[in-house]
């Protein structure tokens, strides 16, 4: 087995996911060949992408039954497992997406591997040992990874995306994944899109998101953040405390468990800035806070504050912005 | 369609969304100030199980690994509804993701046994406290079931679950025939609160205490560390509307005004 480093990829918009790039740039750090591995059709925008990450080689993933059509985790894994041996990669990494996470739960469960989920970084190689962010985010956990291949997906948004020194071959191959009728028990029958562009992907990439939490007040305090968001062009987000009081849809919800974000700017209003929020959202450039608490903790980690209440300040930007 | 039996496992973590304290020896959370609880995805997989069984009869039992302090959990779930419950009891420190999944599996085969088959076994998306993101998942292949994993609302009929995930384009809708596991995301369902009458249920509720039927291997925790606070250099904009020229500056500054 050589040690090169297989990584799952995924599409967004006709690139390489973002959370993915940062995937193979960590992958490179792992010293090995890196392979990725896509479920569908690997157009020459990926491929631009995985050269510019220093790709080796980019594996597609089809079938020819149409058995990838609709997401199905095992049948992902199946693919995974195939593409594993093809590349004879010692370790499998993922992005930590819902997809990622749960296809490389299922190779993990399958060749009874340990996983690692949520790995910020690499602190030995021999025998591999990994930095891992538990309890959503609050604590950090020393894990050994001892048995090959290493199963290990990221956490968001812990490197940045940067190019290779020098571009990788990308060498394109294409594989029939050998998939089961068992694998496609638990398959996507159907789904129902969400209306406009407000999707959790449209938040983990934007530019500008306008936050909000339980200082908010109540489902009918969101106007002027939603008029915020729009007039800067970015995207919605939330605390945990807001989807849970049903305020706002959970795709909203940025952190720990919701998205991470790394946009330039994120003005958090309303929001205490409790670990699992900051979890998801330190990437963030710049991060301008506005809560009546000026000792909320995200009030003292935030690069700029506002010390009142949202419902006065945020009209009174949107008014200084239509001067501006 | 017929009953539905249904086994929510629950996991009794320290509280982390305040000041996290670890033990003395860093290999866990130290949940004695703090207080402890089952996490918000196992929260809603207890309202999932409660209501499809309000709605289709059948049972709701409740699971748990750990020490006697974890009976707590237990009672929470069993004083929403559930009918009765398992105590696995173990030092669950000791017990691995893969290891938890086992003596989930015994359970499992040693009811389906003496009588009860589960239709569904709903697990949370990830453990509070640990992050592993796979005990139901090796759950289902010990158990040779399908399963789906960060579902946020379910459907039942016919020997078929219907499961609703979010995702970043919307909602992905499964069908899978029962029996089979679930992983369940928060944020889908409303879990309700316990009332007077369903503490003092919960109080008399059963729950079987058993030794789990598995050696464990271990977890690979090595050690466990608080992440450094972030270095911060914040610069109070000021106060209350007056603020808003101040904030418009930075954002111009910072480029994000077209
Ligand atoms: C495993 C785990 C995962 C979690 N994942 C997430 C996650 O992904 N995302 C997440 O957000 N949370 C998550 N949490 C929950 C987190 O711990 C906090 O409970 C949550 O973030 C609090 O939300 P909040 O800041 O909106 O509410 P609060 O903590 O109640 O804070 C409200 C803030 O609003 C301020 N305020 C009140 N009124 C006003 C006003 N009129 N104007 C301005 N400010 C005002 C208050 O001073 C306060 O600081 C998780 C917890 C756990 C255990
Ligand atoms: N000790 C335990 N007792 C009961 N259920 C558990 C235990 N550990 C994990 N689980 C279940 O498995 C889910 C996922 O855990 P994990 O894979 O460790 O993140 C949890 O949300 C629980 O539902």
């Amino acid at each position: 087995m050589s040690n090169a480093v297989l990584v799952l990829i995924e599409p967004d918009e006709g690139r390489v996911h973002l959370v993915s790039r940062e995937a193979l740039t960590f992958a490179r750090q792992l010293g090995g060949e890196v392979h990725a591995l896509m479920l569908g059709t690997v157009d020459e925008a990926v491929l631009a992408d995985c050269r510019e990450q220093g790709v080796a080689v980019v594996h597609e993933a089809q079938a020819a039954g149409g058995e990838l059509d609709a997401y199905s985790a095992a049948a992902w894994a199946t693919a995974l497992e195939q593409a594993l041996e093809g590349a004879g990669a010692a370790t499998v990494l993922a992005g930590g997406t819902e997809r990622g996470t749960e296809v490389l739960a299922h190779v993990a469960a399958r060749r009874d591997l340990p996983m690692a989920a949520n790995v910020l970084a690499v602190t030995s190689t021999e025998p591999l040992e990994v930095e891992r962010q538990v309890a959503g985010g609050a604590v950090l956990e020393r894990m050994r990874l001892d048995a090959t291949p290493a199963v290990l997906t990221m956490a968001g948004h812990a490197v940045e995306a940067v190019a290779a020194a020098s571009p990788g071959a990308a060498e394109h191959r294409t594989f029939e994944a050998r998939v089961t009728p068992a694998d496609l028990r638990a398959r996507v029958q159907r789904v129902q899109a969400r209306g406009g562009g407000d999707s959790s992907a449209a938040l983990s990439a934007a530019r500008v998101v306008v936050g909000a939490g339980r200082g908010a007040g109540s489902a009918d305090g969101f106007a002027d953040v939603d008029a915020l968001a729009q007039r800067l062009g970015g995207a919605v987000g939330v605390s945990r405390a807001v989807t849970s009081l049903g305020w706002r849809p959970h795709h909203e919800q940025v952190g720990q468990t919701g998205s991470r974000i790394a946009p330039d700017v994120y003005i958090a209003c309303g929001i205490s800035g409790a670990i699992q929020h900051w979890a998801g959202v330190s990437s963030s450039k710049t991060i301008i806070a506005i809560n009546t608490d000026a000792d909320a903790p995200m009030m003292t980690k935030a690069d700029y504050a506002v010390v009142g209440d949202m419902h006065e300040v945020l009209p009174a930007i949107l008014e200084e912005l239509d001067r501006a | 369609m017929a009953e539905v039996n249904i086994l929510v496992c629950v996991k009794r973590a320290a509280d982390v969304t305040g000041e996290v304290v670890l033990t003395a020896d860093g290999t866990a959370l130290d949940g004695r100030y703090s207080g402890y609880a089952m996490s918000g995805h196992e929260t809603a997989a207890v309202e999932i199980a409660v209501s499809l069984v309000e709605q289709h009869g059948g049972s709701v039992t409740v699971l748990t690994l750990g020490d006697e302090d974890a009976v707590e959990q237990l009672r929470d779930a069993l004083a929403v509804g559930a009918d009765d419950a398992v105590h696995i009891e173990a030092d669950s420190s000791a017990y691995g993701p893969a290891d938890v999944a086992a003596a989930i599996a015994e359970v499992v085969r040693a009811r389906a046994d003496a009588g009860t088959a589960y239709d569904l076994v709903l697990v949370g998306n990830d453990a509070a406290d640990t992050g592993n993101f796979q005990v139901g998942i090796r759950l289902a292949y010990l158990l040779d079931r399908p399963v789906v994993a960060g579902v946020q609302s379910a459907e039942v009929a016919d020997g078929t679950a219907t499961l609703h995930v979010g995702s970043a384009e919307g909602t992905e809708t499964y069908e899978v025939a029962l029996p089979a596991v679930a992983t369940v995301l928060e944020g889908g369902v409303d879990p309700r609160y316990p009332n007077i009458r369903g503490r003092m249920r919960a109080k008399k509720a059963p729950v079987e205490t058993v030794t789990a039927g598995v050696e464990p291997k271990g977890g690979r925790t090595l050690g466990l560390s608080l992440p450094p606070p972030a270095p911060t250099q914040v610069t109070v904009l000021g106060e209350g509307p007056g603020a808003a020229p101040a904030v418009v500056d930075v954002l111009r500054k910072i480029g994000v005004l077209s």
